[in-house]
């Protein structure tokens, strides 16, 4: 075996915080191989970033480290000058950001800021360091590369940011790159194009690289080898696929079953007793009878801005009771909008909403709170963080839609009301007393959720309710929804960018892309067997953990 | 407020003692501007021109003003007129500038361009030149000092809220509460208003003292209150008249009960911000 | 082209400002109309015209017309640059308000460049050592600064430097009514006279100013100083500044080419904020130290219920800040590409 390119001997992270010292890495040992490829996977405060921000010596002020070694090139980097760090910086590792475009100066032209890092570390002309910035430039695969070199981040997209990143990265030839979420926030489509490339690059260089990211998936298909950390702690290590293939740790096997994939059930994701669904047989879905009304009718549906923007060229579904269709788009597709109107939280410009056979798109979004059938369709939000009132307790956010929508008064009948909610998500009623910043994201979730089903609606529209919740978690909050959907015939709108999760959920998927429909049909029809270019992209560019990893071959 | 916000408080005032020390002042300045009358050593405005000018000693801490009235005994009582005006002013752009902004800012279009229109105005002028003109338009009273102050406050107010609701009104509670049935105003009124409210408060504190500031120098100017009224920006004006004689107490005494007034609200306003919102400590 | 999208934005920007004036042109109308008195009173010759006279006048400005008649003749008069008579003076207001600008400008200007010159760095002294002694004292000064009013710390520093160590002039004027005034190029006696090669009399004009320019240098250190600390420690910690550090760039290039010239943004802002308050303060200042400005004129004729120089005042002052706004936009647009280019 080579001698190692990193060795990191139980490596210990301390913040110092308002509340006293945080132990954020407990002792974590690992090395990597030159030219290897390793994953870091883990949920939040796993201490994944931390571990990669201690190897950079990047981390926050506030963070030290408090004990362990970190030998690379068998030199001590926690030990390192500040002089021997700027001139390692770089020439021998470099990192790649979550968030692209803040990492990046936004009152420098994007070729002066390759050129900066160039001649950070080399003696030539700045005429030569530009030469060379446009030369990386071209070696990312930015368009019109000499144009480019005088853009501004702002100028350019999330994933071209991100490409100009890595080409700072790579300036200098470092043997070693820390990519903490580099793909995080990107569309799924970009992910891919950014990610291959990041591959590609790293394959060519003979870069060791370690790619942090909360995704499975992505490590699987990225990483020959990955290491899975809770708490600080590194749990496991081994091969990519021998750990997705076979986990070993209990919590390696539970982040497995929880991470959707093509394949997964949501019977299937969550392990042991926390399984919500074990419990309850799959009730037959309700069939619409025939002649009765759909449930929701949106005919010719259009969205314009003030400004003149068109969110929505044009929409049309039919949903039946009981029902579940996903609504799949990228960023900027129109999903939102289109749930928005759909709620009549926002009027359309054109189109006409039928909900049980009656008119609701007629009525203003504005006087829409007095409509019957306000409680009817209900909505679950997007990031639990944002969802709830934060001067409102868990108890006073059900209560409300009771008291409006259902006409209750404070009393007893009320408080059992609420408290029935919150049994039937799962939220021990000691916690109604709390305030949402005394929650964790999956409390908020589950409090999100029984707010929207307290009245019990009909139509439950789903914006993105997981999109936010770690991976554990979002199984949990899965399975929470897709009961309570058999239990009371639900129909759902579920809204989001994660296809596995559509797939699963969804009876239907309707396939949005720039304000228009691409594709609709029966969700696992629709995925396995694409009738579009658009769709087929997107389903390629979802990285699975089945997949063997691309590295792997170079 | 629940337990948590006063662990909370207690926590950041035992890291920043200073807080606790402003809130301390704040209090006694109340105390004085509601009792100063009764408590003062002299009669502050009964002139005794035997011991006119005298510089401070045991008998008179802050020394004798030109008619040899007690400068303490006046600058304690000046604390009422000085804080009233202040407050009535903070107090009356804080309301009308939090609705008016939070309307703005929740329903955009004709509403929100018109009072920006107003506000740009407003903002065209200097602050304090446009006090001093509303003064002199509207007549040389107390009360229209309060006013002049309270309408060149009411731009950062509007602004505030204004921004402050515009950045929420599309989060998940705001859209949630719609959802459960509430109108547009009552989200105004009733959720969003409520939220913006303790930011606002902090503002509030921060902008007392600059509005103690600006109605002392629109009566060291000659505006509003007039002699022999102790005032604050009234007692720097009649002792500007001896300081090129050294007669440095009549300045520096109600200069000093300026300074220390407008510290307080000014400390006090960044401590609650701090136990509002901990990550804005800089 | 960089030079021709500024230019463009300039000219935007001036126009976007211009419903803002209109609006300053309406205010000061209406401020008239509800001013105690009778407006023609006091643009009549003198406060002893006669009935007739001031007959005449009201004739002559239309104030026996329709008020938007009025207004429109107020816009006609102001537009020719006729904003009246004084009474106190008995001269026409514009000629007034022309032979004092100068004083006042240079004062603020020169309050404006000592705030700037202290206060930036030791915003950045502060930031970059954050925690240290300079930056509780920074803080310290900051939080002491914006507590003192002008009219205090000006009287205050007269007695020090005046009264007690007597190194400062009387504080009257603007130069020694001994010294021969240079001839009037610029109006700022600084530079006029050095063009005029007097050096003595540079030296007497300057010990005049610096003591009111320092007051009000004082009471503008505060706020700059705290908001460059502030987006100098926001941008030291940003993520832009990470990445510069993670591939190796010196310390001089991250805080000067990385670090400040972001930092430096909020600073021009509030730059134009200051530049308000200083022109408010003017009236303070200038009345504490009998400075010959436009602020002290207009003090005056306020105090002897002589509203047209009060009026010109208001609105010289809207429009200078109109003009300051300007430039700060501008420098704004030089220094931020997000901006110019959109």
């Amino acid at each position: 075996m080579t001698k190692p390119l990193l060795q990191i001997d139980n490596l210990h992270v301390t913040f110092s915080t308002r509340r006293g010292p945080v132990e954020a890495v407990r002792g974590v040992s690992l090395s990597l191989a030159p030219g290897e490829t390793l994953g870091i996977v883990g949920e939040s405060g796993s201490g994944k970033s931390v571990t990669g921000f201690a190897v950079t010596r990047l981390l926050d002020p506030a963070g030290k480290i408090s004990a362990g070694r970190i030998l690379f090139r068998d030199r001590e980097i926690t030990k390192m000058s500040n002089a021997s760090l700027r001139e390692m910086h770089g020439s021998a590792m470099a990192m790649i950001f979550q968030n692209p475009r803040g990492a990046l100066n936004p009152i420098r032209a994007i070729g002066a800021q390759i050129a900066d890092a160039i001649l950070a570390h080399r003696k030539i002309s700045a005429e030569a360091a530009r030469g060379e910035a446009l030369d990386l430039l071209r070696a990312v695969q930015i368009r019109d590369p000499e144009k480019r070199m005088s853009a501004y981040p702002h100028e350019l997209s999330g994933g071209m940011c991100q490409r100009v990143m890595i080409a700072m990265a790579i300036s200098s030839n470092p043997s070693l790159l820390i990519a903490d979420e580099p793909t995080t926030g990107l569309d799924v489509t970009t992910q891919k194009v950014v990610m291959d490339l990041l591959a590609n690059i790293a394959a060519e260089r003979g870069m060791a690289t370690i790619l942090i990211t909360h995704d499975l998936g992505l490590a699987a298909r990225y990483c020959r080898r990955v290491v899975v950390m809770e708490q600080g702690k590194l749990v496991e290590q081994a091969e990519a696929l021998t750990l997705f293939r076979a986990p070993n740790h209990p919590y390696t096997k539970r982040l497995v079953a929880a991470s959707p994939t093509a394949t997964s059930r949501v019977e299937d994701l969550v392990t042991g007793e926390e399984n919500l669904l074990a419990a309850v047989p799959a009730a037959p879905l309700p069939t619409p009878v025939h002649g009765t009304p759909p449930l929701l009718d949106v005919k010719n549906l259009v969205k314009r801005f003030d400004d003149g923007t068109v969110a929505l060229k044009s929409f049309s579904m039919v949903m039946a009771a009981g029902e579940s269709v996903g609504l799949v788009g990228e960023s900027g597709s129109g999903k939102s909008t289109t749930s928005r109107m759909i709620c009549r939280l926002l009027d359309q410009s054109e189109g006409t909403i039928n909900f049980n056979g009656e008119s609701i798109g007629h009525l203003p979004a504005r006087d829409f709170h007095r409509a019957p059938q306000r409680r009817d369709i209900q909505i679950v939000f997007q990031d639990p963080n944002e969802s709830l009132n934060p001067r409102f307790t868990a108890f006073d956010c059900i209560a409300h839609p009771l008291m409006r929508l259902a006409g209750m008064r404070n009393g007893d009948a009320l408080r059992q009301r609420v408290r029935e909610c919150a049994s039937r998500v799962g939220l021990p009623s000691d916690l109604l007393e709390r305030f949402p910043h005394q929650l964790s994201g999956g409390q908020k979730a589950r409090i999100g959720i029984a707010r929207a089903i307290a009245c019990r609606p009909r139509l439950l529209v789903l914006d993105e309710p997981t999109a936010a919740l770690d991976v554990s978690v979002q199984a949990v909050v899965l399975q929470l929804l897709d009961r309570l959907r058999r239990e009371d015939g639900l129909a759902f709108l579920f809204v989001s960018h994660d296809l596995n999760v559509v797939r699963m959920m969804c009876q239907r998927t309707i396939v949005l892309r720039n304000g228009a429909i691409v594709e609709e049909g029966e969700s696992h029809a629709l995925f396995d067997n694409p009738q579009t270019a658009y769709t087929r992209e997107l389903v390629e560019a979802v990285p699975n953990i089945e997949l063997t990893p691309v590295a792997a071959a170079g | 407020m629940s337990s948590a916000t006063f662990q909370h408080a207690a926590f950041i005032l035992r890291g920043n003692p200073i807080t606790g020390i402003a809130a301390v002042g704040a209090a006694l300045l109340t105390v004085l501007a509601i009792f100063g009358l009764w408590i003062v050593p002299y009669d502050p405005i009964a002139s005794d021109v035997a011991h006119a000018l005298m510089p401070p000693s045991a008998a008179h801490w802050a020394g004798t003003d030109q008619l040899g009235r007690d400068v303490f005994s006046r600058i304690i009582v000046a604390a009422q007129l000085d804080l009233a005006i202040a407050l009535s002013a903070v107090g009356i752009s804080f309301v009308l500038g939090a609705v008016i902004g939070a309307l703005c800012g929740y329903s955009g279009g004709r509403l929100d361009r018109a009072v920006g229109r107003f506000v740009d105005v407003l903002m065209a002028f200097p602050l304090f030149v446009l006090a001093m003109a509303m003064v002199a338009a509207l007549g040389n009273r107390v009360e229209n000092i309060v006013i002049a102050t309270a309408i060149i406050n009411l731009p950062f107010y509007i602004r505030f809220a204004r921004a402050e609701v515009n950045v929420r009104r599309n989060l998940g509670w705001v859209e949630a509460a719609r959802a459960s049935g509430e109108s547009h105003v009552s989200v105004v009124l009733r959720f969003l208003l409520p939220n913006v409210l303790p930011a606002m408060v902090v503002q509030m504190s921060l902008n007392l003292g600059w509005a103690i500031i600006n109605a002392a120098g629109l009566s060291f100017i000659g505006l509003g209150v007039k002699a022999p009224t102790p005032e604050w920006g009234i007692m720097v004006a009649e002792g500007a008249r001896f300081i090129s004689t050294g007669k440095w107490w009549l300045v520096a005494f109600p200069g000093l009960a300026l300074m220390l007034a407008v510290l307080c609200f000014n400390l006090l306003g960044d401590g609650l911000r701090d136990i509002l919102d901990p990550r804005q400590r800089t | 082209m960089k030079l021709a999208t500024t230019a463009k934005r300039a000219a935007r920007r001036f126009a976007s400002s211009l419903p803002a004036l209109f609006g300053v042109l309406i205010f000061t109308f209406l401020l008239m109309r509800v001013l105690p008195g009778d407006p023609a009173v006091f643009f009549a010759s003198g406060p002893n015209a006669g009935k007739e006279e001031i007959e005449t006048i009201r004739k002559q400005m239309g104030l026996d017309k329709p008020v938007p008649q009025q207004l429109a003749l107020y816009l006609y008069d102001v537009g020719r640059g006729n904003l009246g008579r004084s009474l106190m003076t008995g001269q026409n207001v514009t000629k007034d308000l022309k032979e004092r600008l100068p004083a006042s400008l240079e004062l603020t200007f020169s309050a404006l460049l000592i705030a700037l010159v202290l206060a930036l760095p030791l915003g950045i002294l502060a930031a970059l050592r954050p925690g240290s002694l300079i930056d509780h004292g920074v803080r310290l000064f900051c939080a002491l600064g914006v507590c003192i009013p002008t009219f205090v710390s000006g009287l205050l520093l007269i007695y020090v430097f005046y009264y007690l160590l007597g190194v400062a002039p009387d504080p009257t004027g603007r130069v020694d009514i001994f010294i021969s005034q240079p001839p009037s190029r610029t109006g700022f006696l600084l530079i006029d006279f050095l063009l005029a090669g007097d050096l003595d009399g540079w030296w007497a004009a300057f010990k005049q100013l610096i003591l009111p320019a320092c007051t009000m240098a004082l009471f503008v250190i505060a706020p700059l100083a705290r908001i460059t600390r502030a987006s100098m420690l926001a941008s030291l910690g940003s993520d832009f500044v990470r990445t510069a550090r993670s591939v190796g760039l010196s310390w001089w290039r991250i805080v000067v080419t990385y670090a400040l010239r972001n930092a430096i943004l909020p600073v021009i802002t509030i730059a134009g904020i200051v530049f308000s308050t200083m022109l408010g303060a003017n009236v303070l200042v200038e009345k504490v130290f009998s400075w010959p400005g436009v602020a002290s004129y207009a003090l005056d004729a306020l105090l002897s219920s002589d509203y047209a120089p009060v009026q010109g005042f208001v609105l010289l002052m809207a429009f200078v800040f109109v003009i300051v706004n300007l430039v700060v936009d501008v420098l704004y647009g030089i220094a931020d590409p997000r901006i110019s280019i959109g």
